[in-house]
């Protein structure tokens, strides 16, 4: 029997982060219509930052993240719609409201040695009846064991599908397998696991297919790449890819080829390039969210991106700490006029 | 004033250390719920009598505190809250419960030292709120927001626990205390190690006619206020004007008491903790002398 996966397409919330944060409702009107028509089964809408993250930190919202949810959640007519949040960022309150505007499915994302802070929105989430996804981000850092512990404690606080997130594109093939197995095997049929990748390495499309054969059951990613960094693995064609190899996918390859070319491609500012600081990125090991921000301060400043990426994988910043980047500039700003 | 410390976690065995270098504050007690706590045992050797059975056990006890710090978590803070007033023991609160009316020292400290009980919102907010107010007292703040980072190792299970508390306690006091007409709080946990000192981002929205220069030098005033109770309180650059805001970046080294250094975030706190204690210290006994004389 061929092996099922399910997709999630991130581009109207991880690509937020390449459009900073500017979607309007008319963008993910047509885009979930677009998806929903080409057989995604789930869509996630929401801030780049998960709920809540509208800020000075990361970047005020074009547009209120509960009302693209409504909007989302209204235009599909097949997909589910999933919303993420991290514990720090967003609260429980953040997590109902979307439920009331249609959300069916949350993902408790944590830096992936934090999971205990996500136990209280998993129960939450759990008694309100809500799906539930565990996000272990920035995997690369963490040992295999080291990872499956983590998950075991979502897993046991009601997460029904753990994923590793290599948030930093930094994995290599092996080293997702041997991560989405060690996990596998310390959930068994307790929860699910999925695999979320960056495409900092040219490896997205790759890793996920090594992530679904070492027994991932779900996979994101983000038509055209639309998502940070370098963008995620761009969905159409990890589609075409699972055609080839007899993953069950549900997607419709033409239409979903349609969808990103005429209907995603135009939402987007540019398009989610390998460059320098991608690479950058992927090479150091640092969280793929950051690169807009590594842009916008390099130029404030006059100093150089590249150099505020690798300063910040050196620093070991997390996912959250774009405050940081600013005074990694400055830093680097000060040692210049020295 | 007797003083007792209930939670014998990081934040209060962190406390006790500064208790008993306190020339008014004298640490009687310590009562925890885990057998296995390294507070409990420090507190045992140093002279305090202790207990696993909780706010339970002191309250049963022949002599009572005066004041109680509470360094448990906010459900359990709830619970205690009435059963120390009840029995007329002054309640200084460290977890994120907000029984009582929120204290940040160098803002509103005179404010409310009578009340029966006080609450310190969160490290972020110690840590913070100040510099939020540093600027409202300047130029009007319609939104003003923190992320504070600390390390992982120094966020107890208390912490983690409650951090939706923490973020929505932290926005509530940055509106309340630090002057700001909207507030939001962030919280980011990083495990690096060596692990990272806490540092903390203000970011303040002000109007764009807002004099920096004076923005400025009400920071740097604040600074040196903070500085005054936890010393390894510090202003990492300038303050950054953008279209429209401010950004403050801080630093909070500790002073080593429990945790090393890295932990800012438990000395923002007990700091606090402790000057708010001994100045209701020094109040009550001034006017216990104005009693005497009359």
């Amino acid at each position: 029997m061929p092996q099922r996966l399910r997709l999630t397409d991130t581009s109207l919330r991880d690509g937020s982060h390449h459009k900073r944060h500017q979607f309007t409702a008319d963008d993910v009107r047509s885009i979930v219509g677009a998806l929903d028509d080409a057989g995604v089964p789930v869509i996630e809408v929401t801030h780049g930052d998960g709920l809540g993250g509208s800020s000075f930190t990361y970047g005020f919202s074009h547009t209120p993240e509960q009302e693209l949810i409504k909007v989302a959640a209204e235009t599909a007519q097949r997909a589910k719609i999933a919303v993420l949040m991290l514990p720090g960022v967003g609260v429980k309150e953040d997590i109902l409201v979307s439920q009331d505007n249609g959300a069916a499915i949350v993902r408790i994302a944590i830096h992936c040695t934090e999971a205990d802070v996500s136990v209280q929105h998993f129960e939450l989430a759990r008694a309100r009846g809500l799906e539930t996804v565990g996000f272990l981000m920035m995997a690369h850092s963490q040992p295999p064991e080291a990872l499956a512990k983590q998950a075991r404690i979502m897993a046991d606080a009601g997460c029904q599908c753990v994923y590793v997130v290599d948030s930093a594109g930094a994995l290599v093939l092996e080293q997702v397998s041997d991560r989405v197995a060690a996990l596998v095997a310390e959930l068994g049929d307790d929860a699910q696991v999925g695999f979320h990748g960056h495409e900092n390495l040219g490896l997205s499309v790759a890793n996920s297919v090594a992530a679904a054969r070492a027994g991932a059951k779900q996979i994101d990613g983000s038509v055209r790449g639309f998502g940070a960094g370098a963008g995620n693995t761009p969905l159409e064609a990890f589609v075409g890819v699972c055609d080839k190899l007899g993953f069950e996918t549900g997607v419709d390859f033409f239409k979903i080829v349609d969808a990103a070319e005429d209907v995603v491609r135009p939402v987007m500012p540019d398009e989610c390039l390998l460059d320098r600081m991608a690479l950058m990125m992927g090479y150091a090991g640092v969280y793929s969210s950051f690169l807009k921000h590594a842009y916008t301060q390099a130029e404030r400043y006059g100093v150089s991106g590249a150099q505020i990426l690798v300063r910040a994988g050196e620093r070991k910043l997390v996912g959250g700490q774009e405050d940081q980047l600013i005074d990694i500039a400055l830093e680097l700003s000060r040692e210049k006029v020295r | 004033m007797k003083a007792a410390i209930v939670g014998s976690g990081n934040i209060g065995t962190d406390l006790l250390h500064k208790l008993l270098r306190s020339p008014v504050l004298e640490p009687r007690w310590m009562v925890g719920v885990d057998p296995a706590s390294e507070g409990l045992r420090r507190a045992a050797s140093l002279g305090l009598e202790v207990s696993v059975d909780g706010a339970e056990w002191l309250l049963r006890q022949d002599e009572l505190p005066d004041i109680v710090f509470e360094a448990t978590s906010a459900a359990v803070h709830r619970a205690n809250a009435p059963r120390y007033a009840e029995a007329g023991i002054r309640a200084i609160d460290l977890t994120p419960a907000a029984v009582g009316p929120y204290v940040v020292p160098p803002v509103n400290l005179r404010e409310h030292r009578d009340a029966p009980n006080i609450n310190l919102i969160t490290c972020g907010g110690q840590a913070t709120i100040p510099m939020v107010h540093a600027v409202s007292r300047v130029v009007p703040v319609s939104y003003a927001e923190i992320v504070a980072s600390v390390a992982s190792v120094s966020a107890g299970p208390g912490t983690r626990a409650n951090i939706d508390e923490f973020t929505r306690t932290t926005s509530h006091g940055i509106e309340t205390i630090g002057g700001a007409g909207r507030g939001k709080a962030i919280i980011v946990l990083n495990p690096a190690d060596p692990p990272m000192i806490m540092r903390d981002t203000v970011f303040c929205a002000i109007p764009s006619d807002a004099d920096p220069d004076a923005i400025t030098r009400s920071i740097a005033r604040m600074e040196t206020e903070i500085q005054t109770y936890v010393p390894g309180y510090r202003l990492l650059r300038e303050p950054q004007y953008d279209a429209g805001r401010v950004a403050i970046f801080a630093e909070v080294a500790g002073a080593g008491d429990f945790l090393p250094p890295y932990a800012g975030n438990l000395d923002v706190m007990t700091a606090a903790a402790t000057k708010v204690g001994e100045e209701i210290a020094r109040a009550a006994t001034t006017s216990a002398d104005r009693h005497v004389t009359a």
